[in-house]
């Protein structure tokens, strides 16, 4: 049976299996990715629940857990409201260009030691140019709805995710100077050595910034100028309703927990035991506790969950920035702030300074 | 080249931040205001008007309706000018209860007005916080007078019955076991007065969790510091009155200038700004909660240790109790008149006004001898705030406009009337 199977295998030519294979492979990472793109949405909704002192959403299944599924099919039902002086194909196409690249994006995350759907070697740079792609989404969305609000908020988020792109970017400079390479596979086996070996200690500032702008990047709170709801009520979604609206909230989650995973495969060991160095090594041999103290992706997964944990904490707590603050924040500050780290790691790297080099 | 043109954009009057129906068309420069035009009228339903067709009592449930933020002082204005009208005063138990009630609505306004500048800002947290503190103050409302907002409690003469001795409490149900009813039942066990000190001795720790997540914070102060900045010179010009007139460094307060029932026995303090922008009025309102508070201590103390009568005995302008009122005919005969034709007012005219959350809440009464007002003028702080709106945010982006409107602390009932 199996080897019959493999003879079919065999069979068909190399092309159409390798696109098969990569097919299996995209299905197998998006669908769980929308699937915590789901629940997170609940987990806002709990966490900030529990930190206004009430309960969230428990109505729809046991604990809530049905709420996700609820909304999403809500937003299905509901019409699609096309604006009469909208601009109709890019109307639509706005929240595809939005949430298409933070789903593509996700291609070169390493899972673990050389699980990644591609392991290229320019991952990095393949990173910051999908995050970059986002924005056009947003802008096309501003434009196309022929709407104030809508417009005011694609400018405002456009001139806002270039302007953090910018930080975000010399941060991840800082990254690649470090680990001699723009491959993530690497940069991750580059932190090897336990917590202190981790890059958010040398890079702590960078890492900071880095963060920092990805809360901006996403336009998540205190940085939601872009939807601002109380000011120019949701921005460049104002005009969407239904599942179109849906799709740019996806996109703004999905977002949210890439740069979450970015920042733990980055700075914080990705994959890497945080217990390594701190018990001996031979615990790592015990047959089931060895896995789940060594090296694992649920210590991928850990760390994402607490960087989201972050932007839920921070949109409970913080005001909103002013437009004009943001930007100050973001030219004057983490930019000099990146440069100057980066000579430093740059003298670092070549004194063969700490633990790291 | 092409020119290039400002644009307007609408602004409510239905919109997240504009506090209830308030429409500006604001000129804008990109991101900057040229021009605020507050449009005005959308919540107006003619109380004026409907007041001089309704005997005197009638109309105490309008005025609650004003600034639906601060029922009972409302009342207290409206109450107040027709006393003096008539020249009777209140006995000393009711101008106590009374004032103990000016500073628990004082409290769920500032508490509602917190909350709401803070979500403009975009700070949601506070908003929670401070109604779960409203919760109480409401339950208070309702132990007086049966109703959560519109109270209808001071009537001329008095207030509409005394104190209770007992506070509703919590039942069981199929969300709340016996244990956390209990619990939240725990404050409730005696009097209005005993829940309400149980409140006082919690409040400055809840005031501080507010203080907590905004004064010292960095985002907090970028966003209130230097925005809307009004002059003490200008203030007082446009007619400014409470907290933005105090923001601005002008120490001008009615329970102090012009003391009514008896604030003048109370100890408390004017918190007065310095440099009359968002963020002094911020510190005005936070500290006047805690000088709120400070007063309902020592009303409940002294309320405590003092009954007594809480209506005025005169039935020609008090209803007689329903005791009387079954066994003696001249009662009768008082109580028949007083709840169909009501009482006269002698002709004349009188301005009284109390120093209201927002401001210097007066009421103009001209009466002509009926048993309803000939005219009555409302005097709203609401109104000449607003209407310095387009002057303040002149030259501010249009993230600060929402932060002006907050710290203008607009309510479109008293506004609009």
């Amino acid at each position: 049976m199996l080897e019959a199977a493999l003879a079919v295998w065999d069979s068909i030519p190399v092309m159409i299996q390798t696109v098969t294979v990569l097919v299996i492979e995209v299905v197998a990472l998006v669908i769980p990715i929308m699937l915590s793109v789901a629940y997170l949405t609940l987990a806002e909704r709990k966490v900030i629940g529990y930190a206004q002192v009430r309960i969230g959403p428990n109505r729809v299944g046991p604990y809530g857990l049905g709420q996700p599924i609820a909304d999403g099919l809500k937003l299905v039902m509901k019409e699609i409201i096309l604006p009469t002086k909208a601009n109709k194909f890019l109307f639509v196409l706005a929240p595809i260009l939005s949430l298409g690249p933070a789903l593509a994006a996700w291609a070169v995350v390493p899972l673990y030691d050389g699980i990644a759907v591609a392991n290229i070697d320019a991952g990095l740079l393949y990173i910051l140019a999908m995050t970059s792609v986002g924005v056009y989404g947003v802008i096309i969305a501003g434009w196309a709805s022929n709407s104030k609000y809508a417009f005011l908020g694609a400018l405002r988020s456009a001139a806002q995710i270039v302007s953090y792109e910018i930080a975000m970017g010399f941060a991840l400079v800082g990254v690649l100077l470090a680990a001699g390479s723009l491959n993530l596979q690497t940069i991750v086996n580059a932190q090897n050595g336990g917590v202190l070996h981790w890059y958010f200690l040398p890079l702590l500032p960078l890492f900071m910034v880095y963060f920092i702008s990805g809360v901006a990047e996403t336009n998540r709170a205190p940085f939601d100028v872009a939807e601002g709801e109380s000011e120019i009520v949701a921005g460049f979604h104002v005009e969407y309703s239904g599942i179109a609206f849906g799709v740019f909230f996806l996109a703004e989650y999905a977002n949210m927990i890439l740069i979450s995973v970015l920042t733990a495969v980055l700075f914080c060991g990705g994959w890497l035991s945080p217990l390594q160095g701190v018990v001996p090594d031979t615990v790592f041999d015990i047959p089931v506790l060895g896995h789940l103290l060594g090296h694992g992706p649920h210590w991928l997964l850990a760390k994402t969950s607490f960087f989201l944990f972050l932007f839920l904490w921070f949109r409970a707590t913080f005001p909103r920035y002013r437009y004009d603050q943001i930007m100050r924040l973001g030219w004057k500050v983490f930019i000099p702030i990146t440069i100057v780290w980066l000579l430093v790691v740059g003298l670092m790297v070549v004194t063969g300074f700490g633990p790291w080099w | 080249m092409a020119e290039i043109q400002n644009y307007t954009i609408n602004f409510g009057p239905q919109h997240p931040a504009a506090h209830g129906v308030l429409r500006l068309v604001l000129e804008m420069d990109g991101e900057v205001i040229e021009r605020a035009d507050p449009h005005i009228g959308l919540l107006h339903r003619g109380t004026e008007k409907l007041a001089e067709s309704k005997p005197y009592n009638q109309n105490i449930g309008y005025m609650d309706r004003l600034d639906y933020v601060s029922m009972m002082c409302n009342e207290h204005a409206y109450v107040m000018v027709i006393e003096k009208m008539l020249g009777v005063s209140v006995p000393l138990r009711a101008q106590y209860i009374r004032t103990m009630f000016d500073e628990i609505t004082r409290i769920l306004n500032h508490l509602l007005w917190i909350g709401a500048h803070a979500i403009d800002i975009g700070a949601m947290t506070v908003f929670l916080y401070a109604f779960r503190e409203r919760e109480d103050l409401m339950d208070a409302y309702e132990a007086v007078s049966g109703a959560r907002m519109h109270a209808g409690y001071y009537r001329p003469g008095g207030v509409y019955r005394d104190l209770p001795d007992s506070m509703p409490k919590y039942q069981t149900s199929k969300w709340h076991n016996a244990k956390e009813v209990a619990r939240l039942n725990a404050n409730r066990q005696g009097g209005l007065l005993d829940f309400l000190d149980d409140f006082c001795s919690r409040f400055p720790k809840y005031v501080d969790e507010y203080e907590t997540l905004l004064t010292d914070n960095r985002i907090w102060k970028q966003r209130t510091v230097d925005i809307g900045i009004v002059t003490p010179e200008r203030a007082m010009q446009m007619g400014f009155t409470g907290p933005m007139l105090r923001g601005s460094g002008v120490e001008w307060d009615l329970r102090k200038k012009q003391p009514y029932e008896v604030y003048d026995r109370l100890e408390f303090d004017i918190p007065v700004g310095i440099n009359g922008d968002c963020y002094a009025r911020y510190l005005v309102r936070i500290e006047e909660m805690r000088q709120s508070n400070r007063i309902i201590k020592q009303c409940i103390d002294w309320l405590r240790a003092n009954p007594g009568p809480v209506m005025l005995p005169d039935h020609k302008v008090t209803p007689p109790s329903r005791e009387h009122m079954k066994g003696d005919m001249e009662s009768l005969i008082h109580h028949f008149k007083l709840f169909t034709e009501g009482y006269t007012v002698p002709a004349g005219e009188a301005y009284s006004a109390v120093e209201h959350p927002k401001g210097e809440f007066g009421i103009y009464l001209v009466s002509d001898g009926a048993n309803k007002p000939y005219r009555l003028k409302i005097r709203a702080p609401g109104f000449a705030h607003l209407s310095s709106l387009d002057e303040m945010t002149r030259g501010h982006m249009l993230a600060d406009v929402v932060a002006i409107i907050g710290t203008q602390d607009i309510v479109f009932g008293e506004v609009d009337r």
